[in-house]
């Protein structure tokens, strides 16, 4: 327990201090928003009405495009091989690392992301709820995003496969997360789907840790 | 099973095999695409578009078939440590995704006069879409490593996950086209299969299984020789 706490620790502490997590992913997000009206058009009602399916495809984009620092550093300079070999349990390893990647990128983007949703004339009575729906669905996104990540740490152009192979997967929390704040609700309003939301974050959030270790214990023969 | 993990004892029993499962498609597709185009009726609200029917929903089946092996190969290849195992799961995804593109292509054709559109959002389209994306992953994971030992590990990981957020997928889809699909778009129901169709559709089903088994095999064949290459030159290479 000490030992992924201290994970988490010294991988948020690299976050912060090597940059390039957080900063390009945002300017990812703000770069992408921009391209909206100019592709859509500037129609208020238009842009209103695709709000909140942007904001989630910037966020899965933008956690998919991080996805390659969660291991690939650590496996090429060794420390993932010292944590090896320290005895380390490695799904606990992969857990922690993607529990930083939420903490360090992923979080800080779904919590800026509803309200960068102005900028698109989202619904001001939506962003509380979406903005719910982002933070749980997050954390699924980068416990996914870590297998990614771990499947293609080896490889020297891993990214484009990356998206790939975890792109389909995305499928679940952004139909659900786009569902809670859909316009035609039923009478218990955006309960169900978050609850399911949480379901599938849950769900990714076992899978990731065994996924990604038997991955990058391949690479660490 | 561990009866086939002999690679020299499977290659004997694949070239027995083979002839035999080519001759099996050759002839049940002899039969199967006559009953389609001649003895089958033409439905009394689709017409003769119903026969697009018989290359359609047997390609569906096996796209998903396919995925299915793979994902056990998969497993028993990390359970049994079946050397074959992997081959196997290598040589069915290109096959699989080829059905995928067949169903896709042909719903597509079949849409066209019945729906009125060549592509519909609708829940089975975008699931199988969904599952050509998950092939084509998982192929190129295989492609972009060259060593197959390096390559299976990661390729198995591959293709559980995608096995178990498969079901997830299919899911979340359905429920998605259920808000989404707009009560206006007109939407024929299926009326029960009429027996003489059934007949013609099951032969056709059994004429795409002896297919991929044809292919499969073949293909798992080619993937054991060229293991074999492989490591026959990297040993020149060492001897030198």
């Amino acid at each position: 327990m000490t030992a992924l706490a201290a994970i988490i620790a010294r991988d948020l502490t690299l976050a912060l201090r090597q940059g390039g997590g957080l900063g390009p992913a945002l300017g990812f997000v703000l770069a992408v928003l921009v391209m909206v009206p100019l592709s859509v058009g500037p129609d208020q009602a238009t842009l209103q009405r695709l709000a909140p399916g942007i904001m989630w495809l910037t966020l899965l984009l933008s956690v998919l495009l991080t996805a390659d620092r969660i291991f690939s550093q650590d496996l090429e300079d060794g420390s993932l091989e010292v944590m090896k070999t320290a005895g380390l349990w490695l799904e606990g390893v992969a857990f922690a690392k993607a529990a930083a990647h939420w903490v360090s990128v992923s979080l800080p983007l779904a919590i800026i992301a509803p309200f960068l949703g102005l900028l698109l004339n989202i619904d001001a009575g939506r962003i509380a709820v979406l903005l719910l729906a982002m933070v749980i669905g997050s954390l699924g996104l980068s416990m996914l995003a870590a297998i990614g990540g771990a499947v293609t740490a080896g490889l020297r152009r891993g990214g484009l496969l990356a998206t790939l192979l975890i792109l389909p997967l995305y499928v679940p929390t952004l139909i659900f997360g786009i569902s809670a704040t859909s316009a035609d609700l039923g009478p218990s309003g955006s309960l169900p789907s978050l609850l399911v939301l949480t379901a599938v974050t849950l769900m990714s959030c076992v899978i990731s840790p065994w996924a990604s270790a038997a991955a990058l214990r391949t690479y660490l023969k | 099973m561990q009866f086939l993990a002999n690679p020299a004892r499977f290659l004997k029993i694949a070239n027995a095999a083979i002839p035999f499962c080519w001759a099996m498609t050759l002839a049940l597709f002899a039969a199967g695409l006559f009953g389609a185009f001649v003895t089958s009726p033409a439905d009394y609200q689709q017409g003769e578009t119903v026969r697009i029917m018989y290359i359609h929903v047997p390609a569906a089946v096996m796209a998903q078939f396919c995925y299915a092996l793979m994902a056990v190969l998969s497993a028993v290849a990390i359970i049994f440590r079946h050397p074959l195992a992997d081959a196997g799961a290598k040589a069915a995804a290109p096959l699989g995704a080829a059905f995928c593109f067949l169903a896709l292509a042909t719903g597509s054709i079949w849409g066209k006069p019945m729906w009125g559109t060549w592509w519909e959002w609708d829940a089975r389209m975008t699931s199988t879409f969904i599952l050509l994306i998950l092939y084509m992953g998982y192929i190129a994971i295989w492609q972009a490593i060259d060593d197959p030992h390096k390559a299976a590990p990661l390729a198995r990981i591959v293709a559980l996950v995608g096995s178990l957020m498969l079901p997830v997928i299919k899911f979340s889809v359905d429920w998605w086209n259920t808000l989404h699909q707009p009560a206006s778009v007109l939407r024929l129901d299926k009326p029960a299969v009429d027996t003489s169709m059934l007949w013609v559709l099951l032969t056709m089903v059994a004429a795409y299984g002896f297919l991929f088994l044809s292919l499969h095999l073949t293909a798992t064949r080619s993937e054991i020789a060229a293991r074999k290459l492989r490591s026959a030159r990297l040993n020149e290479i060492g001897a030198r």
